[in-house]
């Protein structure tokens, strides 16, 4: 179950850090590493604090105690743009201004590259079009965001997100609302990133996607960590049961060979499994 | 599919790529148009009136020229007055595209939200309550104009966030409270403070002084650089709290330091010229609607602002030559009559 010993310093960890909005504290003593280079995903049921955490790692919600630090150093501390350079978020609560064109919005992802005085530089320009055609968005690059559908919508927020060129990338359920044939064109692009050499931390809904497309996963249960690891080591039935609530049968997925989780019926009918 | 984009616009780069920048043409065509119109409109204004000046003379005596009698029209009775329309104008074009893209509401204009108010109920208090006028008044409106904005940001922040539809809302209860306040106290006014007072109810233009038009130049001079600064925070702030910190925005200081530069801009004008309203609602929505930016329009909006002001005064002095009227209830006609339009073609495209 550790990675310490694998993987190299984790460029982003949370350490022993209390979490808190106003009055509720949403975890406590809570201690997560981010390997370098790996795709982790964030699972737990809803209010389990896994939006929190990646606030936190985001530097978004200030620890009421304990610190993140990124590449060893206190996150709060760094200058903010450049935290920003190294660090890309996808938020759930982004919102197009009216009107703006998809060029524009992914131009915007340059800010913590650009000063008063330089604000279009040619390295600008290059990372707007790289980031246009990674996400295949170049084709829409002057349509108005708010005429996009909802999964073009999500990869314009993506392209914004890495026209920022930041090796580390947060995703704040990045599939959230999006029909299945959308949600698969968001993943299959982040597992692109991924083997693009870029860190990812997402929050994911879906334990069988998030089972599939990381190689970390962090289960999380009232704001404690539950398990962590590689999907096929630490994803059971019992696992499921303990931090869902969920009986179910786990079974390896025969596109991956990843974990697969099936709930059980509500009436359970044995049905025999062609072998 | 394409992997190239066309990227509208003109890339414009300097001194080694030092200095860069990308220039939409269009913005830029619309608010050179709008800063011609305003200029014609501030010559217009100066060469009419019970002297009349041809418009070459007054060009003549604004680059130095001109006959003593013109140069005396000119420079010492017209020139004060339109100068204050047209920083004032400049002023709330800037606030009003600053509190709108904050909130994200076209409502959220310091107007609508009682900054207004409550920099006359200041002045109120100072005139009617402890007897003071002039200076005092001013400093009176100055107080009363931040306090009232202080404390309807501190009632629209929740979890440290902002919530525009809150600062809407906490804004007209207050302006309304406000309100109430300021006839209760011109209801207990002696006469002779009222008609002192009446100077605060209606923005008005009606005998500036170059020492009225120099207290706007100074802060002018003062507040607009800032301006250049906030544009580019304002560009990162309209897309979510989140997305902004993400993109390396210190979001709290720089929302701080936008509504103390767009309630200071707003209180200078309301203490020069009173409380002028609907050019800090309208002028960004049309400058934005002519220039079709997504970006908040800070430019096209200020000028946008000096030629709604300036034409409002225009039109107030000359609609009815026997009863010249204070710019401040043209610009409400006009403002009334605009936020009616725009509501209701924003309620049928379902989109208020």
């Amino acid at each position: 179950m550790e990675i310490g010993t694998r993987m190299s310093r984790p460029p982003l960890h949370a350490q022993d850090v209390c979490l808190a909005y106003d009055k509720r504290v949403v975890a406590e003593h809570l201690d997560v590493a981010i390997p370098a280079g790996g795709f982790t995903a964030i699972v737990g049921p809803n209010a389990c604090g896994k939006s929190t955490l990646l606030r936190a790692l985001a530097r978004m919600l200030k620890p009421r105690s304990g610190t993140v630090l990124l590449d060893g150093r206190a996150i709060g501390e760094l200058p903010s743009k450049q935290v920003a350079r190294r660090l890309g978020l996808l938020s759930q609560t982004s919102t197009a201004p009216d009107g703006i064109t998809v060029v524009d919005l992914v131009a915007r992802g340059r800010h913590p590259h650009q000063s008063l005085l330089r604000q279009w530089s040619r390295d600008d320009e290059r990372a707007v079009q790289e980031a246009m055609a990674a996400t295949r968005v170049a084709d829409l690059a002057l349509r108005p965001v708010d005429e996009l559908s909802g999964g073009q919508r999500q990869r314009v927020w993506l392209a914004m997100a890495l026209a920022q060129e930041t090796e580390l990338l947060l995703l704040d359920e990045p599939t959230t609302f999006l029909d299945i044939q959308h949600q698969i064109e968001v993943l299959d692009l982040c597992a692109e990133l991924h083997e693009q050499g870029r860190t990812l931390v997402a929050v994911l809904h879906d334990l069988n996607q998030a089972c599939r497309y990381a190689d970390h996963l962090i289960a999380l249960r009232e704001g404690a960590v539950v398990a962590r690891g590689a999907p096929a080591d630490v994803v059971d039935a019992e696992l499921v049961e303990r931090v869902f609530g969920v009986r179910c049968r786990v079974m390896p997925d025969p596109e991956t060979g990843t974990p697969m989780i099936v709930p059980a019926a509500r009436r359970a009918v044995a049905v025999e499994v062609p072998s | 599919m394409s992997d190239h984009a066309a990227i509208p616009g003109r890339a414009i780069r300097l001194a080694g790529g030092r200095v860069s920048a990308r220039v939409p043409m269009r913005p830029v065509v619309v608010t050179g148009c709008l800063f011609v119109a305003t200029l014609a409109a501030a010559v217009f204004a100066v060469g009419t009136g019970e002297f009349p000046v041809p418009p070459g003379e007054v060009v003549s005596v604004l680059v130095g020229g001109g006959d003593p009698g013109s140069q005396f029209i000119v420079n010492e009775l017209r020139l004060p007055r339109v100068v204050c329309a047209l920083l004032c104008g400049v002023a709330l074009g800037i606030s009003g595209t600053v509190f709108q893209t904050l909130t994200r509401n076209p409502l959220g204009s310091p107007d609508i939200v009682g900054f207004q108010q409550g920099a006359v109920t200041g002045a109120l208090f100072v005139i009617t309550i402890v007897e003071g006028t002039g200076t005092s008044a001013s400093v009176g409106a100055l107080v009363g104009g931040m306090a009232t904005a202080a404390v309807v940001y501190v009632l629209s922040i929740k979890d440290r966030r902002l919530s525009g539809f809150r600062l809407v809302l906490v804004g007209i209860a207050i302006s309304m409270l406000m309100l109430a306040l300021n006839d209760y106290m011109l209801s207990r006014a002696r006469v002779e403070d009222g008609q002192e007072a009446t100077r605060w109810l209606l923005g008005s233009l009606n005998g500036r002084t170059w020492d009225d038009a120099t207290t706007l130049l100074i802060a002018g001079a003062l507040l607009f650089p800032v301006c250049a600064l906030a544009g580019r925070a304002l560009r990162v702030l309209e897309l979510g709290e989140d997305g902004a910190c993400g993109l390396g925005l210190r979001v709290e200081r720089a929302r701080l330091g936008l509504v103390a530069i767009a309630v200071a801009l707003v209180a200078v004008t309301t203490v020069a010229i009173g409380p002028v309203a609907f050019v800090a609602l309208t002028a960004p929505q049309i400058a934005r609607r002519l220039t079709r930016s997504a970006q908040p329009p800070l430019l096209a909006s200020a000028v946008t602002g000096a030629l709604i002001v300036q034409v409002a005064d225009i039109a107030g002095q000359r609609l009815v030559p026997s009863t010249p009227l204070p710019v401040g209830v043209m610009t409400g006609m006009v403002g009334g009559l605009y936020l009616i339009w725009l509501l209701a073609t924003e309620w049928r495209s379902g989109r208020a």
